[in-house]
């Protein structure tokens, strides 16, 4: 395809679901009603760390209105040493996390549920349940789950022979690091800290479910996958699949968090029990307290060069929290934090801690921030010992392709030195700055994924078309599909419509997450509209009596070729599915396939920060972000999300933690105390679209969700040093920690 | 929530006489804006049955002058003060408090006496009317009384208000000449957060010398505070780097905080004295325009 002819790929389409929200007709998870609707809640442990002895539901089955319980007795048991893997999940702690078993893990653990007439009898009837727990001393923080004697949260996890709440470890390797320390000039070791931090979605976690006497089940919810919701309710319930279908709703934000289930399966067991259909809608405090979060963290990282600027060798040890369940993003942190750069020799470590933490959920880049923000900040500190700019350090150490990355693949075509030239060119570099003002850099990489996919495209009757894909829409991916479904087939873009199916009506497609969406779909798209233009030449064959390969399909229509050229007037979309039937019927192609071809995406920030140093506050004056998005296949939509990452990574760098409180608790579950951005702490954020195609995908998409968030922890906190000369390796770098160390 | 009864009295009377006759304590309250009730409603902190709406009397949605002097009161919104142009003119300490509670939707309702009832020891508005020097008129089924702001509050939640006592409005001494306010808060964000220490204050000049003085601090103690040794370092003053450096000690010394979610001791302490000097810049500024 030239690039140059594109009418839709690259244009800035009006959003197919941009009417519906503005106008409030979206339909979240919340919104869908039933006759018959009964109300759901859950009872929450009020412990951080008990054993639960028993549980008695029969006061809260007596109380009036109340329809069923729901306890993990009722769920399929999953003994624990047999691991049951779905995707990156265990299913052995999905269904304990969903609903306590053995023991209550984190405050805001749910170990019940019950659903009542209205909300108000079901929160009164889950008072009533009886628990009797045995409680256990709690670990929240890293260190307290490490040390000796930590309370251990699961028996059977050893970790060196012991007892551990050391769940899993992950270890890249190149070279040798002893030799590249000893060839190196300068050697700088920091060690960092991160708090936890919550995705922030504005919808809360909702559903509705209705189980028929046969057991066929249909679940409206708001997920990232409604597969994955299929298969993990299927699961925990023991419904076949087969029996379950699950309606992706219009989803208000997810950014990892909703890659999991905590409501749908036990909907499905109290509309089961009850007969009647059950809608459950979390609090925000639920939400902050029982879903998500990504990982707190604490790291350790050695990077030495030469003076010439050559990195010889970089080390990265990174302890990260998985809350109640294994899991914590080690691979995201230890696997992406070099991958910018060409280093002989290099050692990560992934250390994966559970701890009386609600259980992590991925949240865009799922540990990558983390290896990132440690690794980036001591570059800072090794270009400023070698006197070196630090996009100029970058560039004489970029990865290129060819180059054999310290996480293991050697890299295809890739755009990174792209992204630094980019930067270095732009005026942002060169802007002057006042006083107590600074700049700062940084870089950052995400693997981005395929994966499985399925579409369906359809022509309607008068001539238009219908694209089902299978994944719900997080970042643009139905205006995006619209652009390149009308590019291939040569017609309007307001033609094409397209929509999310469900798990019935649509072939499997795996959740939205690695940023794989874009790239998977359009793979599975671009397939089926060349069977659907093969299908619309056929027809116009049958219509003209000669040979299908002496027909071409050029802008909207089938147009006689070569001998034949000029020989017939041109069939249009319309005048070919007006004779579709006597022509052979519906036209229409779908394609499924596990796509691969994936490459990853770079990026490169320009931070500017203004410090007030009496009062602790550091404001992002201004920010550039450059990144190789491979294809931009709608502009707006890519530069939305690198702006959306920086947003996230502005709070959490600045403001956002998870605080506990002494009794285990959390201590902030609401937006009051737990400070993701508000408009006026941002500044307009410019971004730059480097476009190096990815050559293995048909219109050469990179995925670009997720990198923007992993450069802006560093990039701000490298900015903070130049305006004032204190390097923070805390965050988040709250005013009073900001006002603390200043001091000192 | 389980049933609540709802009442809307058009007379203060009725309102004091519905609500000393309340069941049991907390269990019937009074609503002004419910931008700090309807939330502490949701959450379960708190669970009346039964609920005053106090927005239909007269006396407390009226706004007056008398000659300088304003009486503002207490159920009127923020929205509402703030198209008063001349109020503004007069007390825009008072003003820039009030216009810092929440957003643009908090501010149709939220009202001055809500924010002091709420009683929250980081209640924006309240230091900026100890500083001004405003009383407040409280009615209850004993008659009714005054009490000046910075008398009105015990702790956190806790107000000397008697059983069955309301706020009625705020009386504003006529503004000196030569005099200004200014109110200024801490938070880590720039808007819908909570203050981590606020500080107003309100300086009358003559020829160039401090005649009078009130500081008042917010968030950092069990109640707002004036800070009666800042004023002293002040009265008599030029606002010679010294004086101001006494009363910013003043303000630190009067500061009793708790480490919290929010800020820590020290931080709230370091921050007091900033405020207070950033306050009183301000402050000058103004009074010396008029
Ligand atoms: C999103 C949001 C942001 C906010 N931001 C801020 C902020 O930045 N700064 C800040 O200080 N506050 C803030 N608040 C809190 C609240 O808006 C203020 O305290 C407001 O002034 C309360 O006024 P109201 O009229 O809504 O009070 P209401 O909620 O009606 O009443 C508050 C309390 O006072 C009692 N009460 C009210 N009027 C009287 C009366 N006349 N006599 C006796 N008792 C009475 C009520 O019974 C209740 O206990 C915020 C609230 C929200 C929801």
């Amino acid at each position: 395809m030239n690039e140059m002819d594109n009418k839709w790929i690259g244009k800035n389409t009006i959003r197919p679901d941009g009417a519906d929200k503005v106008t409030g007709r979206a339909e979240y998870a919340a919104d869908t009603i039933m006759p018959g609707m009964i109300w759901g809640k859950v009872l929450r442990s009020p412990h951080p760390h008990a054993t639960i002895k028993s549980i008695n539901t029969k006061k809260a089955e007596e109380l009036d209105g109340v329809f069923s319980v729901a306890t993990s007795a009722d769920c399929v048991d999953f003994p624990v040493d047999t691991p049951v893997i779905l995707g990156i999940q265990d299913i052995r702690w999905m269904a304990r996390n969903v609903l306590a078993k053995e023991k209550v893990l984190f405050h805001g653990h749910p170990i019940a549920a019950v659903a009542a007439r209205t909300e108000e009898i079901a929160e009164k009837a889950c008072e009533l349940i009886e628990v009797e727990y045995n409680i256990h001393p709690w670990a929240i923080e890293i260190d307290d789950a490490i040390k000796p004697n930590a309370p251990i949260l699961h028996d059977f996890i050893n970790f060196d022979g012991k007892p551990s709440n050391i769940a899993g470890t992950l270890e890249h390797k190149k070279g040798n690091i002893e030799e590249g320390f000893k060839e190196a000039d300068v050697v700088i070791e920091r060690e960092f800290e991160t708090a936890a931090v919550h995705q922030g979605y504005l919808e809360t976690h909702a559903c509705l479910v209705s189980v028929s006497p046969d057991d066929r089940t249909t679940i409206w919810s708001s997920s990232q996958g409604q597969f994955m919701v299929r298969a993990m309710t299927s699961f925990i319930t023991g419904i076949p699949q087969s029996s379950i279908r699950a309606i992706p709703a219009e989803i208000g934000g997810g950014f990892g968090g909703k890659t999991i289930v905590y409501l749908e399966p036990v909907a499905t067991i109290l509309s089961k029990k009850s007969g009647r259909p059950v809608k459950m809608v979390m609090t925000r405090e639920e939400v902050m307290r029982a879903s998500g979060p990504t990982s707190g963290s604490k790291s350790k990282v050695k990077i030495g060069a030469k003076n010439n600027g050559k990195i010889t060798a970089a080390q990265g040890t990174f302890y990260l929290q998985a809350g109640a369940f294994p899991g914590a993003p080690i691979r995201g942190a230890a696997g992406c934090c070099l991958a910018p750069y060409d280093i002989p020799n290099a050692h990560t470590f992934g250390y994966d801690v559970v701890s009386n933490r609600s259980k992590v959920a991925a949240y865009r880049a799922p540990g990558a921030p983390i290896g990132a923000y440690a690794v980036e900040c001591v570059l800072d500190e090794v270009a400023e010992a070698l006197k070196m700019c630090p996009l100029e350090f970058r560039l004489k150490n970029a990865a290129k392709e060819g180059t054999k990355a310290v996480h293991g693949p050697t890299y295809p075509v890739m755009g990174y030195v792209e992204t630094l030239e980019a930067c270095l060119s732009h005026p942002h570099y060169k802007a002057p700055l006042k006083k107590l003002q600074g700049r700062g850099y940084a870089s950052g990489f995400w693997f981005n994924a395929g994966g499985e996919s399925s579409a369906q495209v359809n022509i309607t009757e008068d001539g238009n078309v219908v694209v089902t894909t299978g994944h719900p829409d997080i970042g643009g991916s139905r205006a995006s599909i619209a652009n390149i479904t009308a590019e291939l087939l040569g017609i309007d873009v307001n033609r094409v419509s397209v929509l999310i199916g469900d798990t019935a009506t649509i072939g499997f497609s795996n959740l939205t997450g690695g940023s794989r969406v874009l790239f998977a779909s359009a793979l599975v798209v671009t397939e089926s509209t060349n069977q659907v233009i093969d299908i619309l030449k056929d027809r116009a064959s049958k219509i003209w009596n000669i040979d299908k390969e002496a027909i071409e399909w050029e802008n909207g229509e089938a147009r006689p070729a070569g001998d034949n050229a000029g020989k017939f007037k041109p069939l249009s979309l319309v005048e070919l599915a007006e004779q579709a039937t006597p022509t052979g019927g519906p036209i229409g192609a779908g394609h499924q396939v596990n796509t691969v071809g994936a490459e990853g995406g770079f990026a490169t920030h320009i931070c500017d920060v203004e410090v007030d140093i009496e009062l602790g506050i550091a404001r992002i004056i201004r920010y550039t972000a450059a990144q190789d998005v491979g294809k931009a296949i709608h502009p707006a939509y890519v530069e939305g999300q690198l702006q959306g990452g920086v947003v996230q990574g502005i709070g959490w760098a600045l403001n956002e933690e998870y605080i506990y409180n002494k009794e285990g608790k959390l201590d902030n579950p609401g937006f009051l105390d737990y400070r993701i951005p508000v408009c006026s702490d941002l500044p307009m954020i410019d971004t730059i679209l480097v476009e190096v195609p990815n050559p293995q995908h048909p219109q050469g998409v990179r995925g670009v969700g997720e990198v923007p968030i992993v450069p802006p922890l560093s990039a701000i906190a490298n900015a903070i040093y130049n305006a004032i000369g204190t390097r923070f390796y805390s965050l988040p770098m709250s005013p009073p920690k900001v006002l603390e160390k200043i001091s000192d | 929530m389980s049933e609540v009864k709802f009442i809307s009295p058009e007379t203060i009377e009725q309102a004091v006489d519905a609500y000393s006759k309340s069941s049991k304590e907390g269990k019937t309250k009074i609503l002004a804006g419910g931008t700090d009730l309807l939330v502490q409603i949701r959450s379960g902190i708190s669970q009346p049955d039964t609920i005053i709406d106090i927005k239909n009397i007269k006396e407390l949605k009226e706004i007056s002058n008398d000659n300088g002097s304003y009486t503002i009161g207490a159920a009127v919104a923020g929205a509402v003060l703030d198209e008063e142009e001349d109020f503004g003119n007069n007390w825009p300490g008072v003003l820039e408090a009030l216009r810092l509670i929440g957003s643009e939707q908090i501010q149709g309702r939220a009202s001055l006496g809500g924010n002091l009832c709420n009683a929250s020891p980081a209640g924006d508005s309240v230091p900026a009317l100890i500083a001004s020097g405003a009383t407040v008129k409280i009615q209850g089924p004993e008659g009714e009384r005054k009490m000046p702001i910075e008398s009105f509050h015990v702790g956190p939640g806790k107000t000397n208000l008697k059983n069955g006592e309301i706020v009625v409005n705020f009386q504003f001494p006529k503004k000196q000449r030569n005099s200004g306010d200014a109110y200024l808060r801490m938070i880590p964000r720039t808007e819908m957060d909570i203050a981590v220490v606020g500080c107003a204050v309100n300086v009358t000049i003559e020829n160039d010398k401090c005649v009078d003085a009130r500081v008042a601090l917010g968030a950092v103690a069990p109640k707002a505070l004036l800070v009666e040794d800042a004023s002293k370092a002040l009265i008599g003053s030029n606002f010679e780097k010294e004086a101001v450096e006494k009363a910013s000690l003043a303000c630190e010394a009067a500061c009793n905080p708790i480490d919290d979610k929010r800020g820590t001791i020290s931080y709230r302490k370091k921050v007091s004295k900033v405020l207070f000097k950033r306050a009183l810049e301000k402050a000058i500024e103004r009074a010396k325009k008029g």
